[in-house]
């Protein structure tokens, strides 16, 4: 059953046009369709201004189509969403946002300097601002350096970090960020996590579309969680994650055995490794007599908090089932 | 800048990085110095009796020659728009390349129109460096300039235009190989067109005679090459064919009269429609 991401019934804010107290983002049933194929069923949701929102789900669940859908780059097949107070589309909204998309591409016969200014350009930025705008969008993603080197020498991380400096530019009121980190190394997740930080802590609201569950639990206020177009759970990390999960370390335990640990909750089966998704702690003795009558042999066997990876799975699983 | 201006320059700017203008450049010197040779030979070799072909025959044997050349460079315009177009915005949405530019406040209007100013003005570049070089290189070897040098580059430059309109139109919605394949062939099919309307002109042919029109219709580029033709012919050329009656229209390298009007106006619509329904194309488009 698809639920909000947050309040979904209250009426659009309309005439909240110029209003810094508008939502950065509110989505009223928004449904897109591909033909038969169903992209995105219903989405309601509203992104308060300043907030990381972290927008999770497996590829293929509608993530990406709610960003361009979000953008005008796609037209809706119903529903209505506003961004920053006006409906989607509008063209002087587009001024206050900033987007990186997940298939990123620059200009590879211009240096990075003149990408980030063909930005500011279009933005548009008064000329007197370009040159400081560039230096700090280059300076905050690590750029600096290769300020004046085409973009056809830069490894695709470093595109990626070129791509994340066009979102910055003219101090956006709300950035789309799809996929930020999927070309960069541990160091370059680290820096944007800061550089996520940052403008949140400018009154920027940061849309997060990703799959890097550890990234998004570390920097997001809140979290919807999308599969199959619908929005299966939405909430603060730790509305989320309440719960426990159980790792176990076990040996001789066959598929049909393994099918039977089924009353114990949602399993994510690696092998030697079982991790029971949602378990009360009260029940692990329980599980513990139910491995070795069932032939298994085990070796290690800990409780912990509930991780995003641990309830992201719980809610797949929950939603196939 | 307004974003129109931003997309025609970014387009401009990348066929100057790319090299597409040098490569264009280099090779229109060497055709140029070879053209020129061969316009030399015409005016110096001796004929088999040992004296050098009059002035009348120069000219003679020059102009029909400059058709067939300017023939090959319109075909190298209309391949080089029909290549070039094609992919100029089919390659950029199917790489992500546009994405975050169409999340500024920019029209979708403005990219189609900004990207067909700049590889019109690259067309233009083309069309007007390339004729003057290859006419002062004939007027160097053998004394001989068209007649109406001026129509001649408006007229190439139109049809290379009107290829780049087809290609973009195309690139709005398919594949750039497949698009800039459909353009070329487009061309092609209409230069056979109006080949095909001549031929029913010169048997008086009328079925024959429409598949010219139509194709005139469809993509101007033939009538407009029409048009360089009649620009380029001399005078006596024009009254020997008129003397050789209807059979002397049916060929694709003569031309007895200029365009008609009804058909020069039909050329500016026709660019108009294109324009529209690039720009309609890419509105309703899904990226």
């Amino acid at each position: 059953m698809a639920e909000p991401a947050s309040v979904s019934t209250a009426a659009a804010p309309k005439g909240a046009a110029a209003s810094t107290s508008s939502p950065a983002i509110h989505t009223v049933d928004l449904t897109k369709r591909f033909g038969s194929t169903v992209a995105l069923a219903g989405l309601s949701m509203t992104v308060p201004r300043g907030e990381i929102f972290g927008f999770l789900g497996p590829n293929g669940a509608g993530k990406t189509t709610s960003v361009k859908l979000l953008l005008g780059l796609l037209k809706p097949t119903s529903g209505e969403a506003w961004l920053l107070g006006e409906k989607i589309g509008d063209l002087n909204t587009r001024r206050r946002i900033g987007y990186l998309p997940e298939l990123f591409r620059y200009q590879s016969w211009l240096d990075a300097r003149e990408v980030l200014a063909v930005h500011c350009e279009l933005a548009p930025l008064p000329r007197s601002t370009w040159k400081d705008e560039i230096r700090l969008a280059l300076d905050t993603v690590g750029l600096s350096e290769r300020a004046d080197d085409r973009v056809s020498t830069f490894s695709k991380g470093m595109q990626q970090r070129l791509g994340l400096a066009a979102a910055l530019v003219g101090k956006p009121e709300l950035v789309f960020l799809d996929e930020p980190t999927s070309a960069l190394d541990p160091v370059g997740r680290h820096d944007v996590r800061e550089i996520i930080r940052g403008l949140s802590a400018r009154g920027t609201a940061v849309f997060l579309n990703s799959h890097l569950l550890s990234e998004v639990e570390q920097v997001c206020d809140r979290v919807a969680v999308v599969d199959h177009g619908r929005v299966i759970a939405s909430g603060t990390m730790d509305e989320l994650l309440s719960g426990t999960a159980v790792k176990v370390r076990v040996s001789g335990l066959d598929a049909a055995a393994r099918t039977k640990l089924a009353s114990f909750g949602p399993l994510d089966d690696e092998g030697d490794q079982l991790t029971f998704t949602k378990l009360d702690i009260e029940r692990v003795p329980e599980l513990v007599s139910a491995i070795v009558g069932l032939g298994g042999r085990v070796y290690e066997v800990s409780p912990r908090h509930q991780t995003l990876e641990d309830r992201f799975l719980e809610l797949l699983h929950e939603e196939d089932t | 800048m307004p974003p129109v201006l931003v997309f025609a320059r970014l387009t401009v700017q990348e066929a100057a990085r790319r090299r597409l203008l040098l490569a264009l450049l280099v090779l229109t010197l060497i055709v140029v110095g070879f053209s020129a040779w061969g316009f030399d030979k015409i005016a110096t070799t001796p004929r088999s009796d040992g004296t050098l072909p009059s002035n009348a025959q120069v000219i003679l044997v020059s102009s029909q020659v400059l058709i067939f050349i300017v023939f090959v460079y319109s075909g190298v315009l209309a391949l080089s728009a029909a290549v070039v177009a094609g992919p100029l915005i089919s390659n950029e949405v199917e790489s992500g390349l546009l994405l975050s530019m169409l999340a500024r406040p920019v029209r979708r209007s403005e990219v189609v129109i900004g990207k067909w100013l700049g590889l019109a003005v690259l067309v233009a570049i083309y069309a007007a460096g390339s004729a003057f070089l290859e006419l002062a290189a004939v007027d160097w070897a053998t004394g001989y300039i068209p007649p109406h040098p001026i129509t001649l580059v408006i007229y190439i430059g139109l049809e290379g235009l009107a290829l780049l309109s087809l290609g973009l139109l195309l690139s709005t919605r398919l594949s750039g190989i497949t698009g800039g394949v459909i353009a070329l062939v487009s061309w092609l099919m209409a230069w056979i067109g109006g080949i095909v309307g001549d031929i029913g002109a010169g048997l008086q042919n009328s079925a024959l005679e429409s598949v010219g029109t139509v194709s005139h219709l469809l993509l101007p580029t033939d009538g407009l090459w029409r048009g360089a033709v009649n620009a380029m012919e001399p005078d006596v050329v024009l009254a020997q064919l008129r003397a050789a009656g209807t059979f002397a229209r049916a060929n694709p390298f003569a031309s007895l009269d200029p365009p008609p009007t009804p058909f020069l106006v039909w050329v500016v619509v026709w660019f108009g429609l294109m324009l529209t329904l690039s720009i309609w194309s890419f509105r309703t488009r899904e990226i």
